[in-house]
C-alpha cells in the first residue's frame, strides 16, 4: 500500500513542477515526470506475488505469471509520452526564437 | 569531438544497429519487441551524428529520405492488417491467418514478427527524422 | 456483413500516411485527397444510417468472449456513435474543402492534410471504440494532432497558444489515464461493458465516486468546461481558420462530451450526485461563458467563449435527462431532455462552424480580426454577409433556423422536470447571445464602410469558390437542420441515439450477449 502512496506523490511532486515553476523547461520535466510515474503506477498494479516475467518458453515448469496487461498498456503510453514531450520541446525552442525569454511571465501576448 | 569517441563510436555502432536487429527479430519470444528494438537502432544512427559532426551529411535529403521510410512503414503495417480481410472464411481486420509454428522457435506465432519488422523500421524512422528536424532548425537559425 | 467498421479508422490513418508520401512530390495531391477520403467517410456513414441494423458489435482479431469474459479490442457501433461519426465526417468534410484556398499561403501544406487525416482518424476512433484503453490512445492521437494543428502557421501569439494548450491537455490527460488505472485495479478489467457488470454488481461505492470525479477533471477539461476552460480562447483564437472550425465544431464534442455521456450512462450506475454535479458544471458554463463573451472585440475570442456557453446547453439538457432518471421521474420528459441535449450538439457543430469559417473568410481578405477596425463589408462580401446573418439568427435562436428549436426543447423539458431557474436562465443567456451576434454583424459587416476599402490599395474582393461553397452548404444544413423536429426524420437520426443513453443497461447486455 506504501508503494502506491509514493506513485501518487510522485504525481503530486510533477504536478507542483506544472503549477510553480517559471522557466518554460521546467514545466516540460514537471509535466514528464507526472507521467512517469503514472506508468510506474501501472505496472505496479498488475504485481503478482512470487511471479516471473510474462513469457511463454519451452522449459516451462508450472510458475506464476504476472499480469502481462499493464506492461502492454504502458508500453503504449511511453510511447505516447515520447510524441508529447518532443511536441513540447519543439515549441519551447520556437518560443525561446520568438521572445528570446524562457520566462513565462515575459510570454504574455495574449489577454483577456 | 575527440579522436577517442570518434574511434569508438566507429567500432561500436555496427554492434549497437546488429543488437537492435537481434531485439525487434526475436520480439515474439524475449522482451522487447518493436518499439524498443526501434529504439536502439534510432540511437546507432544519432550517435554517429553526434561523434561526427553534421557537416558530412546534406541535412534536407536525409530528413526526406527518413520521413519517406516512416510513413512507408506505416503503411505496409496497415496493409499486413487488412490483408485479413480479404482471406477466404475469416473476413476479420487484423486475424492472424499465417500459419502458427511450434512455441520457441523463430519462424512462428503468425505475423508477429513481421509487425515486429515493421514497427521497429517505424520508430527508428521517426526518432531519427525528430533529431534531424531540431538539428535543420538549429543551423537555420545560427545562419 | 459488418466488415466496414474499422473502415472508419483505417481509411483517414492510411491517407494521412499516403499524402506525407506523395505530397512532398507533388503539392497539389493532398488537398484534393483529403476531401475525396472525408467524402468517401460520409458516404460510408449514410449507408450505415439507412440501411444497416445497429448496433454492431466487432471483434478485433476475431478473439471472441473466452468463458464469456471478453479479453479482445472490441468496436461498438450504436445510436450514439453513428450520430456523432455523421457530424465528425459532415464538419470534417466542409473545413477541408474549406482549406483548399485558405492553407495556399503556407509553405508545408502536406503536412497539414497529414495531420488534418490523423486527427478525423482519432475522433472516429474515440467514437467507436469498445474499452477504456483504446479510447485513451485514439483520444491522445486525435489531441497530439490538434495540438500541432494550432500552432502551425508560426506566429508568436500561435505558439503562445499552442504551448498553454498542450500543458493543459497533457495534464488532463495524465489524470485519465490515473483514472483508467484506478479502474483497472479495482475491476481487472478494460471492456466498458465489463466494467460496468463488476461496479453494478460489487459496489465499493467510495471508490467508484472517487474515480468518476477523477475522470470527470479529466475529460471536463477536453470538453472546455468552466472550471477548466482556460485554454479554449487562446487556442480557439489563434489556430488557423478551418482548424478553429474542426476544433470548436467537433473536437470538443467528441473527445470531451461524447466520453462524459458514455462513462456516466453507460459505464457508471446512474447516481444524483453525479447528475447532480453534471448539471452545475453545465449551468455554470452556461452563463459565465456568454457573461466573458460579451465585452470580446477579437471575432474569433467572441465566438470562443460563446463555444463554451453553448456547450452549457448540450450539458445540461442531457444533465436534467439524467437527474430525472435518477429520481425515477417520468421517462418522457428525461426522454425529450436528452433529445434536446443531442440536438443542440448537432446544430451547435454545424453553426459553430459556419461563423468560424466565415471569420476566417473576412481575415483572409483584410487582415484584421479586431472589430473596431472593421466595417461596411456588406456590398463588398455578399456572400459571406448572408451566411454570416443565417449563422447568428441560428445560434441566437430565432425560428425559422434550427438553434430555436432545439433550445425551445431544452428549456421546455427543464419546465416539464421541475427546473424553473434552470429555465430562466437559459432564457437570459439566448438574450445575452441575441445582444452580443447583433454586435458582431453591426460592426463587421453593416457599420459605415472603413475609407481604406475604398481607396484601392487593399483590394477587399469575395473569396474563392472553395471557401463560398463550404459557407453555403453549411448555411442551407442550419435551414435544413430544422427538419429534425418532423416525427419522420427524427426517427431515423435522433431516437437511436436517445435510446443508447435512456436505456443505459441495455448497452452491456447487447455487447456481451447475457
Amino acid at each position: 500500500m506504501t508503494v502506491y502512496l509514493l506513485c501518487i506523490l510522485l504525481f503530486l511532486i510533477g504536478l507542483y513542477g506544472v503549477v510553480a515553476k517559471r522557466n518554460l523547461i521546467k514545466i516540460v520535466i514537471g509535466l514528464a515526470i507526472m507521467e512517469y510515474s503514472v506508468n510506474l503506477f501501472l505496472i505496479l498494479v498488475g504485481y503478482v506475488k512470487g511471479g516471473t516475467a510474462p513469457i511463454l518458453s519451452r522449459n516451462l515448469a508450472n510458475k506464476v505469471f504476472v499480469d502481462p496487461l499493464p506492461q502492454a498498456m504502458v508500453l503504449t503510453a511511453i510511447v505516447i509520452g515520447l510524441a508529447t514531450t518532443s511536441l513540447l520541446l519543439a515549441i519551447a525552442i520556437r518560443l525561446y526564437r520568438k521572445y528570446k525569454t524562457f520566462d513565462i511571465r515575459e510570454i504574455k501576448n495574449l489577454k483577456g | 569531438m575527440t579522436i577517442i569517441v570518434k574511434k569508438v563510436t566507429q567500432i561500436m555502432c555496427g554492434i549497437i544497429f546488429l543488437y537492435g536487429i537481434y531485439i525487434v527479430v526475436h520480439g515474439h519470444l524475449t522482451p522487447g519487441g518493436g518499439f524498443a528494438g526501434g529504439t536502439i537502432i534510432a540511437g546507432a544512427f544519432i550517435l554517429l551524428i553526434i561523434a561526427f559532426g553534421s557537416g558530412f551529411l546534406s541535412l534536407k535529403k536525409e530528413e526526406t529520405g527518413s520521413s519517406i521510410l516512416e510513413s512507408s512503414a506505416i503503411l505496409v503495417f496497415l496493409l499486413i492488417a487488412s490483408a485479413g480481410l480479404l482471406v477466404a472464411g475469416m473476413g476479420i481486420f487484423f486475424v492472424n491467418y499465417l500459419p502458427k509454428g511450434t512455441i520457441g522457435h523463430l519462424i512462428s506465432a503468425g505475423f508477429i514478427p513481421l509487425f515486429n519488422i515493421a514497427v521497429g523500421i517505424e520508430v527508428a524512422a521517426a526518432l531519427l527524422t525528430i533529431f534531424l528536424a531540431l538539428l535543420i532548425y538549429k543551423d537555420e537559425v545560427i545562419k | 456483413m459488418d466488415w466496414f467498421v474499422p473502415l472508419f479508422v483505417i481509411v483517414p490513418l492510411g491517407g494521412a500516411f499516403l499524402i506525407a508520401i506523395i505530397g512532398s512530390f507533388a503539392r497539389p495531391f493532398g488537398r484534393f485527397f483529403t476531401s475525396l477520403v472525408l467524402a468517401s467517410l460520409i458516404g460510408l456513414t449514410l449507408y450505415v444510417i439507412f440501411s444497416v441494423t445497429i448496433p454492431i458489435v466487432y471483434m478485433v482479431g476475431g478473439h471472441g468472449p473466452i468463458e464469456k469474459v471478453p479479453i479482445g479490442i472490441t468496436m461498438i457501433l450504436d445510436g450514439l456513435s453513428v450520430y456523432l461519426l455523421l457530424i465528425i465526417n459532415l464538419i470534417g468534410f466542409f473545413s477541408a474543402f474549406y482549406s483548399i484556398s485558405y492553407m495556399k499561403k503556407f509553405t508545408s501544406e502536406n503536412y497539414y492534410y497529414t495531420l488534418f487525416c490523423l486527427m478525423v482518424a482519432g475522433m472516429n476512433g474515440v467514437v467507436l471504440s469498445g474499452d477504456v484503453f483504446n479510447l485513451y490512445v485514439f483520444l491522445e492521437m486525435a489531441a497530439i494532432s490538434s495540438y500541432a494543428l494550432v500552432a502551425f502557421g508560426i506566429e508568436k501569439e500561435e505558439l503562445e497558444a499552442s504551448f498553454k494548450y498542450q500543458v493543459l491537455g497533457g495534464a488532463s490527460s495524465l489524470f485519465i489515464l490515473l483514472g483508467i488505472a484506478f479502474l483497472y485495479w479495482n475491476t481487472s478489467t478494460l471492456n466498458i461493458a465489463d466494467i460496468s457488470r463488476v461496479i453494478g454488481t460489487t459496489a465499493n461505492s467510495e471508490f467508484v465516486k472517487f474515480v468518476g470525479v477523477i475522470l470527470l477533471a479529466g475529460f471536463g477539461l477536453k470538453a472546455a468546461m468552466i472550471p477548466f476552460h482556460a485554454w479554449l480562447p487562446d487556442a480557439h483564437s489563434s489556430a488557423p481558420s478551418p482548424i478553429s472550425s474542426m476544433l470548436s465544431g467537433v473536437l470538443i464534442k467528441a473527445i470531451g462530451v461524447y466520453v462524459i455521456f458514455r462513462l456516466f450512462f453507460n459505464m457508471f450506475t446512474i447516481s444524483y450526485d453525479t447528475a447532480l454535479v453534471i448539471t452545475t458544471i453545465g449551468t455554470l458554463s452556461m452563463v459565465i461563458g456568454v457573461l466573458l463573451a460579451i465585452g470580446q472585440w477579437d471575432i474569433k475570442r467572441l465566438l470562443a467563449y460563446h463555444s463554451i456557453s453553448q456547450m452549457g446547453y448540450v450539458v445540461i439538457g442531457v444533465g436534467i435527462g439524467m437527474l430525472v432518471i435518477a429520481h425515477n421521474g417520468p421517462r418522457s420528459v428525461a426522454a425529450l431532455s436528452i433529445a434536446g441535449g443531442l440536438y443542440h450538439l448537432f446544430n451547435h457543430a454545424v453553426f459553430k462552424g459556419l461563423l468560424f469559417l466565415n471569420a476566417g473568410a473576412v481575415e483572409y481578405e483584410t487582415g484584421i480580426r479586431d472589430m473596431k477596425k472593421l466595417g461596411g463589408l456588406s456590398s463588398l462580401m455578399p456572400v459571406t454577409t448572408s451566411t454570416s446573418l443565417g449563422a447568428s439568427m441560428s445560434i441566437s435562436g430565432i425560428p425559422p433556423f434550427n438553434g430555436f428549436f432545439s433550445k425551445l426543447i431544452i428549456i421546455i423539458a427543464a419546465i416539464q422536470a421541475g427546473y424553473y431557474v434552470l429555465s430562466i436562465l437559459a432564457v437570459f443567456v439566448s438574450i445575452i447571445t441575441l445582444a452580443s451576434f447583433l454586435k458582431v454583424q453591426r460592426f463587421t459587416f453593416f457599420n459605415k464602410p472603413n475609407e481604406k476599402w475604398n481607396r484601392g490599395d487593399f483590394n477587399v474582393r469575395e473569396v474563392p469558390f472553395a471557401m463560398c461553397f463550404s459557407m453555403v452548404f453549411l448555411a442551407v444544413l442550419c435551414l435544413g437542420l430544422s427538419l429534425f423536429i418532423v416525427p419522420a426524420v427524427r426517427d431515423i437520426f435522433i431516437t437511436p441515439a436517445v435510446n443508447v443513453l435512456l436505456n443505459s443497461a441495455v448497452y452491456s447486455t447487447g455487447v456481451l450477449g447475457y
